[in-house]
């Protein structure tokens, strides 16, 4: 960002002595100008405030309290009992904790694999449209539309294409003579990897179009020079292409890792509701132990806990890339 | 500099394979569209055996769709412009004015961007339901009620592309229009707004986006009446027949508005995006 200071809507002050009614008035117009910016953040700061940080504060102290179904209709009865829901969601002796960081790990692979492979695919795209072709725009067009559809259209129709029975995926892989029976793409252990690939169509785009805005910095001659000295496609990636993206990539990797994280809609609509314990996503997680078992403060609890790894990883992330980019 | 073979023919194969990677979700979905029910529920079929459009008529009748689009339509569009307009007046002062707490300010929005939605999604859910038996103004299951949650979502990301749009505006522009005499509120309006309309579109194109797409908040927030298509197309999937053909048809025509906005307005996301991120 800019560090030069605004100057502001300041008009050309009178000469230093002023009358004190003028004076009162300059006073008046430069406590306004103060207040301005505050005034124009008033709308924004509200509804943040109104459904964002209260209702995560709020969250917060349902987690200390034992929030179940007898207590839901009028929560100022539910009694409060400290840290218990954490007792309960970390005690990994527990069916409940068991489950939570069976579920921790399965989202913990789901993202590196999802954000790897949409990065490198975005990458991957970005690169080889970068030298004009015929038909470039339109294929440019075309890698957009899955960012634009509207996640639960993208969604269900992969459910339709992961039918047992019915399905593309199946008749193909019949086809091609690969399976004698057609396998179960969304229960059991395949759901993993079907949850995988609708991810990677999802978020790949994204991460195409934020490398594609990227290197649209990259001046062309850079290349001249480095292909002038005999570097080939990978050497020009490595030493050209890589350096001058590290600002877009150190954004859009830690975006696409927190959207992947807390992916709710993908599991939902795929699945719908229940996920199978092999893609068993945290969202999906806690959304299923708040919901379907009522109980209120150990699904708070666990957000708590989403929160604060999600917090830790960010700060470390940025710690680390930022000193890298110092010494850089 | 000239393409090795080995390049280009790296180029055509990765760029094919994405083609097709892309395109047979987006083949099925138009296709099984113009499918008889008895295709979609057999052995699946490239091709329609015979094509109808019956799906696309058929599709009002098995779910409300018609009450689900006006709904999704009228909290989209609503929470788009608002979202919008108070993401100018935060962009604005954000990018004109050096005031305490801005980098506060920054922090704060963007970092509600990392709040997983399952942790203020029952606590929103209690608030708004109390704050209709206290204040009689109900927030759960209405319209209105989607339209405030949803411009929260689509404020940081609007907020930080239009201060980078705003940013790229040269100060030279606000000055003279200061010297000819105008406030900060014309110098807004007649100065940088009609400078920064690509910007401005693309932001509400985002923020209809957003609102047009969400699914978690949807499904526990609405009741039958203010049920949108997030929910609502789920619809087509009954207890004792999915309706894959319909399902496909209406998937078809609520991505069709999104689809063509977005797509036709890449430039200037591409644009927003390099100027919010290149700072």
């Amino acid at each position: 960002m800019a560090t030069t200071t605004a100057p502001g809507p300041v008009r050309p002050t009178g000469p230093p002595a002023v009358p004190a009614a003028a004076g009162r008035r300059a006073r008046r117009r430069k406590s306004r100008r103060l207040l301005l910016p505050y005034l124009l953040l008033v709308p924004a700061l509200v509804l943040e405030l109104g459904v964002h940080i209260v209702p995560m504060l709020v969250g917060v102290w349902m987690s200390l309290l034992e929030l179940t179904q007898f207590h839901i209709r009028d929560w100022s009865t539910a009694p409060f009992t400290g840290l218990e829901n954490y007792r309960v969601t970390l005690d990994l002796d527990s069916a409940t904790g068991k489950d939570l960081v069976h579920s921790f790990w399965v989202t913990v692979v789901y993202t590196v694999a999802s954000v790897g492979l949409s990065w490198v695919l975005g990458l991957a795209a970005a690169v080889f449209l970068q030298r004009p072709f015929r038909g470039r725009a339109l294929l440019r067009t075309l890698f957009l539309t899955p960012y634009a559809l509207p996640v639960y259209t993208a969604v269900i129709t992969w459910s339709f294409l992961f039918q047992r029975d019915t399905g593309l995926v199946n008749h193909v892989l019949a086809q091609l003579g690969l399976v004698d029976e057609p396998p179960f793409w969304l229960i059991g252990g395949n759901s993993f990897w079907s949850l995988l690939v609708v991810s990677v169509w999802r978020s790949w785009p994204f991460a195409f179009l934020c490398i594609m805005a990227g290197l649209q910095n990259v001046p062309a001659d850079l290349y001249e020079a480095a292909a002038m000295d005999g570097a080939g496609f990978w050497r020009r990636l490595g030493s050209v292409t890589l350096p001058l993206l590290r600002p877009v990539n150190q954004v859009l990797l830690l975006v696409l890792f927190l959207w992947t994280f807390n992916d709710f809609t993908t599991p939902y609509v795929l699945f719908g509701g229940a996920a199978p314990r092999e893609a068993d996503l945290i969202s999906i997680h806690i959304y299923e132990s708040s919901f379907v078992t009522w109980n209120f403060g150990l699904g708070s609890a666990m957000s708590v806990l989403l929160l604060l790894f999600l917090l830790v990883v960010t700060a470390v992330y940025l710690l680390v890339t930022n000193r890298r980019r110092a010494y850089a | 500099m000239r393409e090795t073979t080995g390049e280009r023919w790296a180029r055509r194969i990765v760029l094919s394979l994405l083609t097709l990677f892309v395109v047979t979700p987006l083949y099925v979905m138009v296709t099984s569209g113009l499918k008889p029910l008895r295709d979609v529920q057999g052995d699946f079929t490239w091709l329609p055996t015979r094509p109808t459009i019956q799906p696309f008529l058929d599709m009002w009748r098995t779910v409300p769709l018609g009450r689900y689009m006006v709904n999704s339509l009228l909290v989209a569009s609503v929470a788009a412009i608002v979202s919008v307009a108070i993401a100018i007046f935060a962009a604005f002062a954000v990018s004109r004015y050096r005031f305490r707490g801005r980098q506060l300010f920054s922090v704060t929005v963007l970092s509600t961007q990392m709040f997983p939605g399952i942790l203020f999604l029952l606590p929103l859910f209690l608030i708004y339901v109390n704050l209709g038996t206290l204040t009689g103004i109900e927030l759960y299951a209405t319209r209105l009620g989607l339209i405030i949650t949803y411009l929260t979502f689509s404020l940081p990301f609007s907020i930080w592309m239009l201060v980078g749009y705003f940013d790229s505006i040269p100060r030279g522009l606000d000055e003279a229009a200061q010297v000819d005499g105008a406030g900060p509120m014309r110098t807004l309006f007649r100065v940088i707004l009609p400078t920064a309309i690509p910007g401005i579109v693309a932001v509400t194109v985002y923020a209809f986006m957003t609102a047009w797409g969400e699914v978690l908040f949807a499904s526990v927030m609405t009741d039958e009446n203010s049920r949108t298509l997030a929910v609502g197309l789920q619809g087509y999937a009954t207890q004792y027949n999915v309706f894959w053909n319909q399902a496909m048809a209406a998937s078809v025509v609520v991505s069709i508005p999104v689809v063509v906005g977005f797509l036709a307005l890449q430039r200037y996301f591409v644009a927003g995006l390099t100027a919010g991120a290149v700072k």
